[in-house]
């Protein structure tokens, strides 16, 4: 028997898609039943009574959870978020409910080995509720009280290797896409950068040290699967620079129709047979492929790197192999000043380790957001508000023509003394020798 | 329940103790085949909606089956992804960016047993347990945040959302008859820790009135300089406030300059925004983070306001399933949502999708407004 009556919850329970409401209630029933005899270490109702704090917000309209102020774990700044329920009496299963972010593994592999300890854990010390993933990438663990955090880092670090994430204004978790791992799209191992750079710079993904939050996120080409051009401080997108990869076999068999377009994505419809002028020249945004009687032609230098010749005939067109990435800088999501996407600072850098190039390129970055930006002020307004020379200077990047998507349309330069001959001391008298007053 | 230590001694908290560790290396946890075959990957091809094979130099095979799951995730199903992980693939899952799970195996054989078992299984309300699909031109599942399961600042909630409209878009998750992928995301307030404003659609709750002031409260239960401090308009100031005689340390709010953040509400419990009739959704949409034909495009407003109707918010679920059809029936074969819009004009797309325009359509924040206005004689009756 439910501890609370949840008919507004029930209705979502129906519909084919996973209802959340029907796997939170199987965890309640496992946790009343307590098959193994698990010692639960925070209320043993705890999922009733989020199932029940759930209820009353679909009935109120509005969330009953508080900010939970300072908890966390000891010399960590980051990692824990507290959250305490504005209806303790009514549900003190969840009345201190904290989560915990767990730094994932890149590319979000998991053996079940792992999974399962993770899971034991989290049923012993906290709610058994998860988030898999949360939108930074962590894994999420949802509701614990505040005694056992230490408990779970503790058991974490000792018995698994197993760190937490990032929150509040450090480095967040890094992520990246799926990468060489299964992808013949990408440029580089996204997963060993991501990895390589979490470990290199664990400091400041605990401990808080910045102005913001700071995003660093890695696709392995510009298909963009983890969103790092919206969405990260520093954006690493895959590209390379020599010829696309042609098989003019199997550019033949697409306009035969052996293969299907888009490697099968378009098969829910019946779009006619595959038109290579119309569906791959004609959209290439460049202009820079033909065919040449039975030959199809890239022109190289042209080429953007957008993908969409390859995304179409995969097995006719591959990426290049002089591989490396291109560094975008302040992506983040609207609040405050509009939403930014990342602007190109390294057009191509190679990413092989130990990715010293990639490093110092990032630590002009903080040194300088450290220096000016103020509180709460994301990397990307910090450059806005200075200006992208300001971020050429602190980077040691000469301005190119690929900075800019067009040069500006106000003359209003504003010139540095050493930039111009002379400097900006002049000798009046000098002047009123040739100028009357 | 007797306490267990884990062996961390709170009186000596740095006693024996392990930090900075960092993540599980990614290597650990490939399955054989990926770690044979990693960076030799020849190309790939979707067999059938979420199923993949993708074909190696060196002649394996790896078939993926991707099913959908709701992020929000008890242990007991997650044992159960570990069962079925243990019986097809090895002992080997992974996760995607969009919150679905992919088990892989090493032939067709293996595939098509692993497909018939996941696709069997449902929770007691009737739901599939692992839909399979998410792949092509078709509807992945919706990245999300919180909600009310345990958020502060919500405006709406996030999971109900998001299965309501799942449920309704159901059977595009398992099809590829869109023109292009169309990715939809949801952010539960403007804060947006789901980056939600570059998806072809943007489901975002709204608060839409500034916070309540609990003076009584409010220096007792807050630091005044760290609410004022949060604010990112600067609409918060100090003031004294009289209630009953008494000379109070408070908080006033301009509130023509608040955008309904909550960050207040973040630092200060005695400024609580949420409302029941005030708060509801907004519909975004247009935007795209592939490089692919067209730059990246952030998701543009369409709709202001759609009240919170629980528990399946079908206004909501009704005007996306519009769009939806709208772009499914015009937009050319690779044609994203928002590059559709773009050429057949806006004006159009509100035509075609029976949406109202509305001036709050009109952007009114700050310096790039202007740039959204209509700057040319061109535009369609």
């Amino acid at each position: 028997m439910a501890k609370h009556e949840t008919p507004l919850l029930d209705q979502l329970e129906s519909g084919p898609w996973p209802s959340f409401v029907s796997d939170l209630k199987q965890e309640a029933a496992s946790r009343a039943k307590n098959e193994n005899n698990v010692e639960y270490q925070i209320p043993t109702d705890a999922v009733e009574d989020l199932i029940g704090v759930l209820e009353l917000s679909y009935k109120h309209g509005r969330t009953h959870w508080k900010h939970g102020g300072i908890v966390g774990v000891f010399g960590y700044g980051g990692g824990v978020i507290g959250r305490y329920c504005d209806q303790p009496e009514m549900f003190p299963g969840v009345a201190h409910f904290h989560t915990m972010r767990v730094n994932q593994p890149s590319g979000k592999f998991y053996t079940t080995d792992y999974l399962k300890k993770i899971c034991d854990l989290w049923e012993l010390r906290g709610s058994g509720v998860t988030n898999m993933h949360g939108s930074t990438g962590d894994i999420i663990l949802l509701g614990t009280t505040t005694p056992q955090l230490e408990e779970v880092f503790f058991e974490m670090t000792h018995k698994y290797n197993q760190d937490l994430g990032g929150s509040g204004s450090n480095l967040r978790t890094p992520a990246d896409c799926i990468g060489q791992a299964r992808c013949e799209y990408a440029c580089y191992d996204t997963q060993a950068i991501c990895h390589a750079l979490t470990i290199e710079y664990q400091d400041e993904l605990h401990r808080p040290a910045f102005p913001y939050k700071f995003k660093f996120k890695f696709d392995g080409c510009p298909n963009c699967c983890v969103a790092s051009i919206a969405r990260s401080d520093i954006s690493f997108i895959g590209t390379w620079k020599d010829d696309i990869k042609i098989d003019q076999e199997a550019v033949q068999a697409y306009i035969g129709g052996e293969f299907p377009p888009n490697a099968g994505a378009h098969s829910g419809r019946d779009w006619g047979a595959f038109d290579i002028e119309k569906e791959v020249i004609g959209l290439c945004p460049s202009k820079c492929m033909k065919m040449d009687g039975k030959t199809l032609k890239i022109d190289t230098k042209e080429c953007t790197r957008c993908m969409h010749c390859i995304n179409v005939m995969p097995r006719a067109l591959r990426i290049g192999d002089d591989r490396g990435l291109s560094m975008l800088v302040g992506a983040k999501a609207p609040i405050l000043d509009g939403a930014q996407m990342g602007s190109l600072l390294v057009p191509f850098i190679r990413a092989e380790e130990p990715y010293d190039e990639i490093k110092e390129v990032i630590e002009n970055i903080w040194d300088w957001w450290m220096e000016e930006g103020k509180n709460r002020e994301r990397l990307g307004e910090l450059i806005k508000r200075q200006g992208f020379q300001r971020l050429l200077e602190a980077t040691g990047i000469k301005a190119i023509p690929q900075h800019v998507s067009e040069p500006r349309s106000n003359p209003y330069i504003f010139w540095k003394a050493d930039e111009v001959p002379g400097g900006f001391d002049r000798d009046i008298n000098e002047f009123r020798k040739y100028h009357q007053r | 329940m007797a306490f267990i230590s884990s062996g961390y001694n709170p009186d000596k908290p740095m006693e024996n103790r392990i930090s900075d560790v960092g993540p599980k290396k990614y290597d650990q946890f490939y399955p054989p085949i990926i770690k044979a075959n990693k960076g030799k990957w020849l190309y790939h091809e979707i067999l059938e909606p979420g199923v993949l094979v993708h074909v190696s130099e060196t002649g394996d095979e790896v078939y993926t089956v991707r099913a959908g799951g709701a992020r929000l995730m008890s242990v007991t199903l997650i044992r159960e992804i570990c069962e079925i992980a243990d019986k097809y693939c090895d002992g080997h899952v992974r996760f995607t960016t969009r919150n679905n799970i992919e088990f892989m195996v090493d032939s067709k054989d293996k595939m098509i047993a692993l497909k018939k078992d996941i696709e069997s299984r449902k929770f007691d309300g009737g739901s599939f347990k692992f839909p399979v699909g998410g792949t092509g031109a078709g509807i992945t599942n919706i990245v999300h945040t919180q909600g009310w399961i345990h958020c502060h600042t919500p405006a709406t909630d996030a999971s109900g959302t998001v299965k309501a409209t799942l449920d309704v878009l159901f059977k595009d998750f398992q099809s590829h008859r869109m023109p292009a992928h169309l990715r939809i995301s949801m952010a539960c307030c403007l804060n947006m820790c789901g980056a939600v404003h570059c998806s072809d659609i943007a489901i975002l709750g709204y608060h839409r009135k500034p916070p309540m002031l609990d003076h009584e409260y409010l220096d007792k239960m807050c630091e005044i300089p760290l609410a004022i401090a949060a604010c990112p308009t600067a609409a918060i100031r100090p003031a004294k406030i009289e209630i009953n005689g008494k000379k109070l340390n408070s908080v006033a709010v301009k509130e023509e300059r608040c955008m309904y953040c909550g960050n207040c509400y973040t630092m200060c419990p005695s400024m609580p925004l949420a409302d029941d009739v005030g708060d509801g959704i907004v519909l975004m949409v247009g935007g795209k983070v592939s490089n692919r034909i067209s730059a990246p495009k952030f998701s543009k407003v369409v709709v202001a306001f759609i009240p919170n109707e629980m528990p399946r918010w079908p206004t909501m679920t009704d005007t996306i399933q519009r769009i939806v059809e709208a772009y499914a029936a015009d937009a050319n074969k690779y044609e994203r949502l928002g590059e559709w819009a773009e050429r057949i004009g806006w004006e159009r797309f509100f035509e075609k999708c029976e949406l109202e325009f509305t001036h709050h359509l009109i952007d009114d924040f700050r310096d790039p407004a202007y740039y959204t206005w209509r700057q040319t004689s061109q535009f369609k009756f």
